[in-house]
């Protein structure tokens, strides 16, 4: 008995530490990548970590860039735990970005929790609503969520480029070649700075750009850890995920589980909009390209999802590390001359390495399964299952 | 007003933006009917356009060009094919991944070995003996009047239904993705199809991107296909699984384009943003109406499994 608890502690081990491994696995392409450009790998690597979490500055443009990655991958969790691929963190970025601005700048003059709270609730909601369309269109018409995502996401990006550079044009960028941004917003709107004080009297984060982001992020993570584990909601969302089948014999509207799912995710990447613009760039501003405002966050924070095993407080320290991969990638660059963007590249790998090792899981499953014929292992659509639903 | 906006040339320009829509959206669609959706189009197209521009630019030949991004599509769909048939990965997911890989390599790639953006001479119009020369409604212009690639690119939608449809490799394509199961009962190896189709459709999407590179744009920057890879495996679930449905959906992309192309050159006056923006929602509304979608090839997605 004691030798089968320790295997089974072994095989959740491994488990848990393949994102690890995928981690290491993408690193050592990296490195031979790094050998391939002449680069000295160690130099490389140092210059990495240093840029990252070399400083305290260092550390919280670390904390900064991971920010929006973090909103982005809490939302994935929900989306992908009910089996709806969400590639839409971009487009809903965007919306969130674009009704929290216009909130912002509507309720200028209003107690700054006023405006605070409303270009939050703004943010989340049109992310919600445009993350819920794509959920709609697959509840409804059986249309493909990574198409529509997509779609949307272009449309999106076309919106934002729309509005800023019409409608909601900062007045003082009139003229044939403005930015295109919006009008700064005033000075109650901004999430304040998040600096920390010590026992000893030091203060952490003193004059960096980190923000009351972060703190948003962690109680986000919390509501939607508790959603999806300690509530009937969040029970439903991932027994759609794990075996849509045997939902809908349970009794589940499987439609609706997935509408919602794509609403909570989409709120999630939406507030990762507002926030950037109230913490951050305190206007909304893009250079016209798709990634122009989000600077592939909602790609990113796909790939912190996956790398945090799907939970949202894993999220949180994936975000952090691949934060700190994009920040250190910048030192890098400065002072070895090697392009940042060897870091997308170390990002790919990693997503094709984490979705690979996946059946390493599944072997592994199968094998337990096959030795422990003994073990009750009680499958989904088993009455058991079925009356606790009732 | 409408005879400007309408003008042979904007038609010529449509047919030549279809082409990289074409070669990629053609090739997507083998992988799919065998039950492969390969999500990593847009990073294959930026390695093939990356590699196709930068061999054309250090030897000056465009077929050594056309060979490097087809050997860039091999290398890339191998590494496809092994993730999502042999390792059985969520193709939905696995796709991101290869996407942001080919994102990154080509701009490491292109900032390590080139810099800044250069161009160079790309294939030259092929005027074809006396078709090029009709006048009567610009049908020499429209028509014979493109690259080469043009051609190859729209031969390819003839050449696939036909293979698709007539061949016993179509056959066993069709098979696979409708039935893998029967299909491994039937003797057909399930995963050497899968290999054979994404593979050829990952060199199809290098041979995209070099039709962009040394072709239509005849440069190379980061990023350079901006989505394209994207609507290329949309087209497919657009074209309803079937090469002639697929070219009516490039070309009614590539018409917006043109289009738009057009009424920015003489000068109206209407947000551009709402042009590049329509294509989208037209491909949305599109897959809402083929929801049926009774053509979709029942294995889509689902790696196979014998079960030992």
């Amino acid at each position: 008995m004691h030798s089968s608890n320790l295997r089974a502690f072994l095989d959740r081990l491994i488990d848990g530490l393949l994102p690890l491994l995928s981690l290491i696995a993408a690193l050592a392409v990296a490195s031979l990548l790094l050998i391939a450009l002449n680069a000295d790998v160690g130099q490389a690597y140092a210059a990495l970590l240093e840029g990252a979490f070399g400083t305290q500055n260092a550390f919280a443009e670390t904390l900064v860039k991971a920010i929006p990655v973090m909103f982005v991958a809490i939302g994935i969790c929900v989306a992908f735990r009910a089996n709806v691929i969400n590639i839409g963190g971009e487009g809903q970025m965007i919306a969130g970005a674009l009704a929290g601005t216009t909130a912002t700048l509507a309720l200028s003059g209003a107690p700054s929790l006023v405006i605070i709270v409303a270009a939050l609730a703004a943010g989340f909601l049109a992310g919600a609503l445009y993350g819920g369309l794509a959920g709609f269109l697959k509840a409804q018409f059986n249309v493909n969520e990574i198409l529509s995502t997509i779609m949307l996401n272009q449309v999106a990006v076309q919106m934002m480029n729309f509005l800023l550079n019409g409608p909601l044009l900062d007045p003082s960028e009139q003229g044939l070649n403005h930015i295109p941004k919006t009008a700064r917003i005033v000075a109650e709107a901004q999430l304040p700075r998040l600096v920390i004080g010590l026992p000893d009297g030091t203060l952490l984060f003193d004059r960096t750009r980190l923000h009351y982001g972060l703190l948003i992020a962690i109680v986000l993570a919390a509501v939607i850890y508790i959603i999806l584990w300690r509530t009937p909601i969040g029970y439903r969302i991932r027994a759609v995920g794990y075996n849509e089948r045997a939902s809908r014999y349970a009794g589940i509207s499987v439609g609706r589980q997935m509408v919602l799912s794509m609403f909570l995710a989409g709120g999630c990447a939406g507030l990762a909009g507002v926030v950037q613009v109230l913490g951050l760039q305190y206007r909304l501003q893009t250079d016209g390209s798709p990634a122009g405002f989000t600077a592939n966050a909602g790609f990113n924070g796909i790939v912190a999802a996956l790398f945090g095993g799907l939970n949202p407080f894993g999220a949180i320290p994936a975000s952090i590390l691949f934060g700190g991969l994009l920040v250190g990638a910048q030192n890098m660059q400065r002072d070895l001359g090697i392009p940042a963007s060897l870091i997308t590249t170390i990002n790919g790998i990693v997503v094709v390495f984490v979705v690979s090792s996946q059946i390493l899981v599944k072997w592994r499953g199968r094998r337990r399964a096959q030795q422990s014929t003994t073990r009750t292992e009680v499958p989904l659509d088993s009455p058991i299952v079925v009356e606790q639903q009732a | 007003m409408i005879e400007n906006i309408l003008a042979p040339s904007v038609f010529a320009t449509c047919l030549r933006l279809a082409t990289p829509y074409l070669f990629a959206a053609i090739g997507e669609m083998f992988g799919q009917r065998s039950g492969v959706l390969n999500l990593g189009v847009e990073g294959i197209m930026l390695m093939g356009a990356f590699f196709a521009h930068y061999v054309v630019l250090s030897t000056g030949s465009l077929l050594l060009g056309v060979i490097g991004a087809l050997i860039a599509g091999l290398v890339m769909g191998i590494a496809v094919a092994f993730v999502n048939v042999t390792l059985k990965a969520e193709q939905g997911i696995s796709g991101i991944g290869v996407y942001l890989f080919g994102l990154g390599m080509s701009e490491l790639l292109f900032k390590t070995l080139v810099g800044t953006p250069r161009s160079v001479s790309g294939f030259p119009p092929l005027h074809i003996p006396v078709l090029s020369d009709i006048q009567f409604l610009g049908i020499g212009q429209i028509f014979f009047q493109h690259n080469l690639l043009v051609y190859v690119a729209f031969a390819l939608v003839p050449i696939s239904a036909y293979v698709l449809r007539r061949t016993p490799l179509g056959l066993m394509i069709r098979a696979v993705g409708q039935n893998p199961e029967a299909a491994d009962a039937m003797g057909i190896s399930v995963t050497r199809v899968r290999y054979m189709t994404v593979i050829f459709g990952a060199m199809m999407a290098g041979l995209a991107g070099a039709s962009l590179s040394i072709a239509l744009l005849n440069v190379f920057q980061q990023n350079l296909t901006s989505g394209l890879g994207f609507i290329a495996i949309a087209l497919v679930y657009f074209g309803r699984w079937r090469p002639f449905g697929v070219m009516l959906g490039a070309l009614l992309f590539s018409f917006v384009n043109a289009l738009q192309l057009q009424i920015s050159a003489i000068g109206i006056d209407v947000p551009s943003e709402f042009a590049v923006m329509a294509p989208y929602v037209i491909t949305i509304i599109a897959l809402v109406f083929a929801s049926k979608q009774t053509e979709k090839p029942t294995a889509l997605t689902k790696p196979f499994d014998r079960g030992e």
